[in-house]
């Protein structure tokens, strides 16, 4: 009867986390387009619902409605397991996700190294994709994105390891801890940037869109997937965008503190603040969809491997020095 | 406790059957995943006995860099289409024996170590490692690597750069008549080096001298 308690209050707890995910991913992308037309001196999605909120839900309606066409020569099982697998990765990386002191699933030791593992499984959804579909543009935007994902994984890995330096801890709520005087976005800031844009590569958004560049590839990877199929990568596409922000709040921004720690601002609760952060990073990814021309795919390849590379390890070296010379390295209890 | 062993079973028996079905499965890229399949139930078993750096270690590089390259020499040579020649060929294959071999070879060298455990040396008990409460085993793991075996650490990290240094060279062939561009000509190229705005008068045309 117990362990009936204990599992009940563990899906309740999942529950209540994931379904405002799902939410939000729904109005964020509402919120991409309003951004991505106002740019554009277009209005974007305004007709369904108040300010066009409700677009996304009759987008999902008319995905649930339509028809899941699997063609003749693909690989079945494969080709249904693609989205599965890539929406379960982009939603189990948030169990790890501290949106308060208090409100997270699981405060496990090595957090951070458990959103790094679940992002790199995040490829083989794109891969299984691609080739089970049997056909040649899903394919070519299948290994395009996989090289692409591994290769901004590596720059992203190195700029953790200057994180983690600081603050020397793998817990995400150590890290934001460790933020209390001074964000790492200061110390940090060639780091911030440079995670910024891996992020927007690692998570396939313009202009690092390669993997679905229409004007080459039609639509990459998702080119055979139509109705609700089509509809789950999206939506992982999208949690994991959010999921990249909620990184990078936690990382550089400081995630659930607030600016300053005076009267009037720490009375406002830590989700307030970490989902304030994670909205301003979206907005960048927003604006950045709609003001930047797409990459080359050997401008892309040089940028992760020849520069951001090189220079987040001689960051790396020099935080190191910096921390050891002024004796500032944390103190970890041993 | 019970629930303990229902999930080291529920792995175990995960791992014990994709690892029958790598070499099983008769479609490659099915072996493949397989193989990451494997990798991340082993991972799982990491993580129940308490060791969740290496199990998280093992998902970020096995799953997440190693499998991906198997992944795509497989996808890219196709080699699902030599299945029949390489199972059931007609002519003698020279597989076999050498298959045999090596499988001969890896029993006995299974079998000496598990008869041979209770032989062990006490050299190879963590002697270095100590298990408190409040000491995560990324420190633990840190505090050995780095100190008591970091001459071994370095060494290995020297002879990954040099095997792929060597890849590099052995595959590098320098192509003639490649056309290249270079980013700081791109880059520095200005307005007044491409444009020249020129004063022709109606009737007479211009004669430009390049």
């Amino acid at each position: 009867m117990e362990s009936l308690v204990v599992l009940y209050n563990e899906v309740y707890k999942i529950l209540f986390l994931l379904i405002p995910i799902l939410v939000s991913v729904a109005m964020i992308v509402w919120f991409d387009r309003r951004v991505w037309g106002f740019v554009q001196k277009r209005k974007g999605p305004n007709v369904v619902g108040p300010f066009g909120l409700f677009q996304t839900l009759a987008d999902a309606l008319k995905y649930i409605f339509k028809e899941i066409i699997i063609p003749a020569s693909s690989n079945k099982v494969i080709f249904i397991l693609a989205p599965i697998v890539t929406m379960t990765l982009a939603l189990s990386a948030w169990a790890v996700i501290p949106l308060s002191e208090k409100m997270v699933i699981a405060d496990i030791n090595v957090g951070i190294l458990y959103i790094f593992a679940i992002s790199s499984l995040g490829v083989y959804g794109i891969l299984m994709g691609g080739w089970a579909s049997n056909s040649k543009y899903p394919f070519l935007g299948a290994v395009r994105s996989a090289a692409q994902m591994v290769s901004y994984e590596v720059s992203i890995g190195i700029i953790i390891i200057n994180v983690l330096l600081c603050t020397g801890s793998l817990n995400l709520s150590e890290i934001v801890l460790a933020q209390q005087n001074l964000w790492f976005v200061i110390p940090l800031f060639p780091m911030f940037v440079i995670f910024f844009i891996s992020a927007l590569a690692e998570t396939n958004r313009p202009p690092f869109d390669l993997p679905e560049a229409e004007a080459e590839l039609v639509a990459g990877y998702q080119t055979e997937y139509s109705g609700m199929m089509y509809a789950m990568f999206w939506l992982g596409e999208y949690a994991n965008i959010l999921l990249m922000c909620a990184l990078g709040s936690i990382l550089f921004l400081g995630g659930w503190l607030s600016p300053i720690d005076i009267y009037p601002l720490n009375l406002i609760p830590g989700a307030v603040w970490m989902i304030i952060k994670i909205l301003i990073l979206f907005f960048m990814f927003a604006i950045i969809k709609a003001i930047v021309p797409r990459y080359r795919y050997d401008q892309l390849m040089r940028l992760g491997w020849k520069v951001f590379l090189p220079f987040s390890l001689i960051y790396v070296v020099l935080t190191a020095s910096f921390l050891i010379y002024f004796d500032l390295l944390p103190n970890t209890g041993n | 406790m019970i629930a303990h062993a229902l999930f080291f079973y529920f792995f175990s028996i995960i791992a014990i059957l994709s690892a029958i079905m790598v070499i099983v499965s008769r479609n490659t890229v099915h072996a493949v995943f397989f193989l990451i399949l494997d990798f991340i139930s082993i991972a799982s078993l990491f993580i129940l006995i308490g060791a969740e750096f290496l199990g998280m270690m093992m998902i970020i590089v096995y799953v997440g860099a190693v499998a991906v390259l198997f992944l795509f020499v497989v996808m890219l040579l196709n080699v699902s289409e030599q299945k029949l020649s390489w199972f059931r060929g007609a002519r003698k294959t020279k597989h076999i024996p050498i298959g045999l071999a090596v499988g001969a070879v890896i029993l006995l060298e299974l079998i000496v170590v598990v008869g041979g455990w209770k032989y062990r040396d006490t050299f190879s008990e963590t002697k270095f490692l100590n298990f408190e409460k409040d000491f995560t085993n990324t420190h633990a793991i840190g505090n050995v690597m780095y100190t008591e075996y970091i001459h071994l650490f370095q060494i290995s990290g020297l002879i990954l750069l040099l095997s792929m240094i060597g890849a590099i060279v052995l595959t590098y062939r320098k192509r003639e008549g490649v056309k290249r561009q270079n980013y700081f000509t791109q880059v520095s190229r200005e307005r007044e080096d491409s444009i020249k705005l020129v004063e022709v008068e109606s009737g007479k045309g211009i004669n430009l001298d390049d």
